[in-house]
C-alpha cells in the first residue's frame, strides 16, 4: 500500500502526534491534573466520590513486605486482576479467571503459582511498568465479567470502549477487542481490533487490525457490522461526566460493560492514541476543530453536550 | 638484550612570517682540509667561478649550476668523485675555500600525509649584510614556501649513547587552525580580551572535554529531527547520543560490533536473572556488574588476539548499556522480539546518524571554534518544538486513508 501525502491527511483532518501533543494535550490539559489519571488508584477514588461505577478494588499493596500477605488477601477469590496503579498502555495487568488448587489460571489457560504472582507484584512495586520507572503500588480488583453481547467479538480478554472527550464533548469512540495476537490485551498497537463506533447510535462503523480494515474478528470469525453497543447513551454520559470529574480538556475514557453492573469507568488517559481515527475512518482533528467553532461558552449540562455531539458527529441516521 | 626502539615526538608548528633569519652572527670561515690534489682542483674551480662572477650571489648561483649539470666539467667531476658524489659537501668546501661564509640549514619539506620523510638541507650564504638561501638541488635562491627550518648549522640532530643505527624520520599531517588558536599558541591571548573568555582560555585538557560536550547539542538535534519530523522510535530518548559519542572513540564498525556483542550477551544474562525474582535496582546493578566483566574480558581476549581497537570498549557508558539491556529485555517479554528489533534498530539508526553528523570535520570545527552557534541551534530546536505538522512515519501509518475520496 502506498504512503499518503500530507496534503491529503490535512484535507481529511487527521490529527498527527505533534499536533495532538501541542494543540490539544498541551493546551487543554493542565499538568497538575495528570497524576489524577496517571494513577489509577486516584482516578478510582475520584470516580467513587463522584458516584460513578468502577470495578471494585479489594486490596492495595504498598510495600514489599505486604507481598507476604498476598495469599490471605486472595483467599476465597477466584477471579481477580492484579495491576499497577501507574501502568501505561495496558502494561503489567495480570488477569486471573480461575483457580485450580494451588494454581491460578489466566484466561489464556496458562497457569501460575503463588510465587509467580508475588514476583509480578514485586515488579510492579519496583516500577517496572510505570512511566519512568517510578515506584508504584499494586492494585487488586474484581475481574470484569463482560457483557455476553461482546463474547463473539473478543478473544481471551475484556473488550473496552474508548471515548475521546474534548471540552466535555464526546468526539469519537471505538470498541477495542482483544485477539489471540494481542495476547488478551486491548491495545491496538499490540494487534487488538479497533471498531469505530458511531457517536449517534452506538453502531459499529469499521473494524481495523494493525491499521488494515477487516470484516470479521480474526479468532471468532464473527462479522463486526451487526454490532450495536447496548446502553450507548449511558456510556456517552459516563464519559462526558469525567470531564467534570478530572477537569482535563482532552482525554480518553476507557469504559467496560460488565454483565451484572453495567458500564463502568476502567481508567482515563490524558494522552489517548491516534489509532481511533483509523477505526473510524475519519479525522479527529476535523472534529476537534468543529467543537472549537461551535461551542462557546461550553455547556455545563451533560445531556446538552451529548445532544450536540450526536448532532455534529453522527454518521448514520 | 638488543632490540629496536622507536621514540615518537609530536609537535605542532605554524609559520609566523618569512623573515627573522637575518639577525645572526656570521660564522667564521674555516678553511677545508684538503689533499693536495683536491686543493689544486679546488683552486682551479674557484678561480674559474670568480672570473665569471662579481658578487657572492652570482658565485653561488654559478657554483650550484656547475655542480648540478648533467655532465659537469672535468674539474668538477673530479671533485665530485673524490667527495663520493655528495654535492652538498663539495659545495660547502668550495664556498669555504673561496672564503665565503656559508652554513647548512636543516629542515623538512612539508607535504601533507607524508611519512618517513628524511631531513633535507639548504645552503645559506652571507651576501654583504644579508643571508641568502639556496636550494642545492636546483640552485634556486630563496626559502621554499613549504620548507620548515629545523636548525641552522650542521650540528648533529640526534645524539645516541649506547645505541647504533639510529635514524630520524618525520611524518607530516596538515591541520587547519583558526586564528585564535594561533594567537593562543603565540601567547598573545592577553592582548585579546574577548578571546580571554573563550574556550581557548581553558587548560588544554578541559578544552578536550569541551570538544566532546559541544558536539552533544548536534547529536541532540539529530534526535529531535528524527523524533519530531520522522517519528522514529528509539529506546530511551537520548541514549543514541551516548552511543554515538562512544562510536566517535571506537570508530563506527568496531563500535557497532562491541555494542551488539555486549547488549546481546547482556540480554542473555538478563534472561537468566529474570528467573531469580530480584528487585529492580538489584537486578540492574547485577547487569551493570556483568556488563563491566564482559567489557574487561572482551578487552583482554581481543588484546591477546591482537585486536587492539577492541580496547576502546571502555568508552561505552556502562550504566547506559545496562539500562538498555534492561529495557530491551522488558520490551522483549511484553511486546515480543519484533518491538525489540523496531526500537533497538531505531536507536542504532539514530546513533549512527548522530555519529555521522557529529564526526563531520566541519561540524567539529564550527562547534568548537564558534560555540555561539549553539544559540542558533537553540532557536532551531525551539522552532521544532512548535511543529504541529505530520511526522514522516504518520504518512505510512495513516496510509489506509489514501483510499477515501
Amino acid at each position: 500500500m502506498k504512503w499518503i501525502s500530507p496534503k491529503k491527511l490535512r484535507q481529511l483532518g487527521i490529527l498527527g502526534m505533534n499536533s495532538r501533543n501541542i494543540d490539544y494535550i498541551g493546551r487543554s490539559n493542565n499538568r497538575r491534573l495528570f497524576p489524577l489519571v496517571d494513577d489509577k488508584l486516584k482516578t478510582k477514588k475520584l470516580a467513587e466520590n463522584f458516584g460513578m461505577s468502577v470495578p471494585r478494588l479489594f486490596a492495595v499493596i504498598n510495600n514489599q513486605h505486604d507481598i507476604q500477605s498476598l495469599e490471605t488477601q486472595l483467599s476465597g477469590r477466584d477471579q481477580f486482576v492484579i495491576k499497577p496503579a501507574q501502568g501505561s498502555g495496558g502494561k503489567g495487568i495480570l488477569v486471573i479467571s480461575e483457580r485450580a488448587g494451588e494454581l491460578y489460571i489466566k484466561p489464556t489457560g496458562a497457569s501460575l503459582k503463588l510465587r509467580d504472582l508475588k514476583h509480578h507484584a514485586t515488579n510492579i512495586l519496583s516500577g517496572l511498568f510505570s512511566l519512568g520507572g517510578r515506584p508504584d503500588v499494586v492494585m487488586i480488583e474484581d475481574m470484569i465479567v463482560f457483557d455476553p453481547i461482546f463474547s463473539h467479538y473478543s478473544y481471551e480478554g475484556v473488550p473496552d470502549i474508548r471515548v475521546i472527550v474534548y471540552k466535555g464533548y464526546p468526539v469519537m469512540a471505538m470498541l477495542r477487542c482483544s485477539t489471540h495476537e494481542s495476547d488478551g490485551k486491548a491495545n491496538l498497537h499490540q494487534g487488538a481490533v479497533g471498531v469505530g463506533i458511531d457517536i449517534g447510535t452506538g453502531k459499529s462503523l469499521f473494524a481495523v487490525q494493525n491499521n488494515i480494515q477487516i470484516e470479521k474478528h480474526p479468532d471468532t470469525g464473527f462479522n463486526f457490522n451487526e454490532l450495536v453497543i447496548p446502553g450507548w447513551d449511558h456510556i456517552l454520559h459516563l464519559a462526558s461526566q469525567c470531564h467534570e470529574m478530572v477537569g482535563l480538556g482532552y482525554f480518553g475514557a476507557d469504559i467496560v460493560l460488565d454483565k451484572n453492573k453495567g458500564p463502568m469507568i476502567l481508567e482515563l488517559n490524558a494522552r489517548p492514541g491516534l489509532a481511533i481515527q483509523v477505526a473510524n475512518q475519519t479525522g479527529l482533528g476535523k472534529r476537534l476543530k468543529r467543537i472549537d467553532q461551535h461551542i462557546s461558552p461550553m455547556s455545563a449540562d451533560v445531556d446538552e453536550r451529548i445532544a450536540l455531539s450526536k448532532q455534529l458527529f453522527a454518521t448514520t441516521t | 638484550m638488543e632490540r629496536t626502539t622507536t621514540l615518537f615526538y609530536k609537535t605542532q608548528v605554524y609559520r609566523m612570517q618569512n623573515g627573522g633569519l637575518t639577525d645572526r652572527v656570521v660564522p667564521e670561515v674555516a678553511p677545508p682540509n684538503l689533499t693536495s690534489a683536491n686543493a689544486d682542483v679546488m683552486q682551479k674551480v674557484v678561480e674559474a667561478l670568480k672570473k665569471k662572477s662579481s658578487t657572492p650571489v652570482e658565485f653561488s648561483t654559478l657554483l650550484f649550476e656547475s655542480v648540478n649539470l648533467q655532465q659537469p666539467d672535468q674539474d668538477m667531476s673530479f671533485l665530485l668523485s673524490s667527495y663520493g658524489g655528495v654535492h652538498l659537501d663539495v659545495v660547502m668546501d668550495v664556498l669555504a675555500y673561496a672564503n665565503m661564509p656559508a652554513q647548512l640549514i636543516k629542515g623538512i619539506f612539508l607535504e601533507d600525509g607524508r611519512r618517513r620523510q628524511r631531513i633535507d638541507s639548504l645552503v645559506e650564504i652571507v651576501a654583504g649584510d644579508r643571508w641568502l638561501i639556496f636550494d642545492p638541488k636546483t640552485g634556486n635562491e630563496g626559502l621554499p614556501d613549504n620548507f620548515f627550518i629545523w636548525q641552522h648549522g650542521s650540528a648533529s640532530m640526534l645524539d645516541v649513547i649506547g645505541g647504533r643505527n639510529s635514524t630520524i624520520e618525520f611524518a607530516l599531517v596538515k591541520n587547519t587552525l583558526p586564528l585564535k588558536s594561533i594567537l593562543f599558541m603565540e601567547g598573545h591571548i592577553e592582548e585579546q580580551p574577548l578571546l580571554d573568555f573563550s574556550i581557548y582560555s581553558l587548560p588544554v585538557e578541559q578544552q578536550g572535554i569541551f570538544k566532546g560536550l559541544l558536539l552533544i547539542p548536534i547529536g541532540a538535534l539529530v534526535i529531535v529531527l528524527l523524533r519530531i519530523l520522522v517519528g522514529l522510535k528509539t529506546s530511551g530518548t537520548f541514549m543514541p547520543i551516548l552511543i554515538a559519542l562512544a562510536f566517535i572513540q571506537t570508530s563506527l564498525l568496531m563500535g557497532l560490533g562491541i555494542f551488539l556483542t555486549v547488549v546481546g550477551f547482556g540480554l542473555w544474562i538478563r534472561y537468566y536473572l529474570s528467573y531469580l525474582n530480584l528487585l529492580l535496582v538489584a537486578r540492574i546493578t547485577a547487569v551493570v556488574i556483568v556488563v563491566i566483566l564482559l567489557m574487561a574480558s572482551l578487552s583482554v581476549i581481543s588484546y591477546k588476539l591482537g585486536f587492539h581497537q577492541a580496547l576502546t570498549v571502555t568508552f561505552f557508558p556502562t550504566i547506559i548499556l545496562a539500562w538498555t539491556i534492561e529495557r530491551m529485555s522488558i520490551l522483549w517479554e511484553e511486546e515480543g522480539p519484533h518491538e525489540v528489533l523496531v526500537q533497538g534498530g531505531g536507536s542504532l539508526l539514530a546513533a549512527i546518524l548522530a555519529y555521522l553528523t557529529m564526526s563531520m570535520s566541519l561540524v567539529e570545527h564550527l562547534t568548537f571554534n564558534f560555540p555561539e552557534l549553539m544559540i542558533s541551534l537553540l532557536g532551531v530546536v525551539l522552532l521544532l518544538g512548535k511543529y504541529t505538522g505530520y511526522r514522516l512515519f504518520e504518512l505510512y501509518r495513516f496510509r489506509a486513508f489514501g483510499r477515501i475520496e
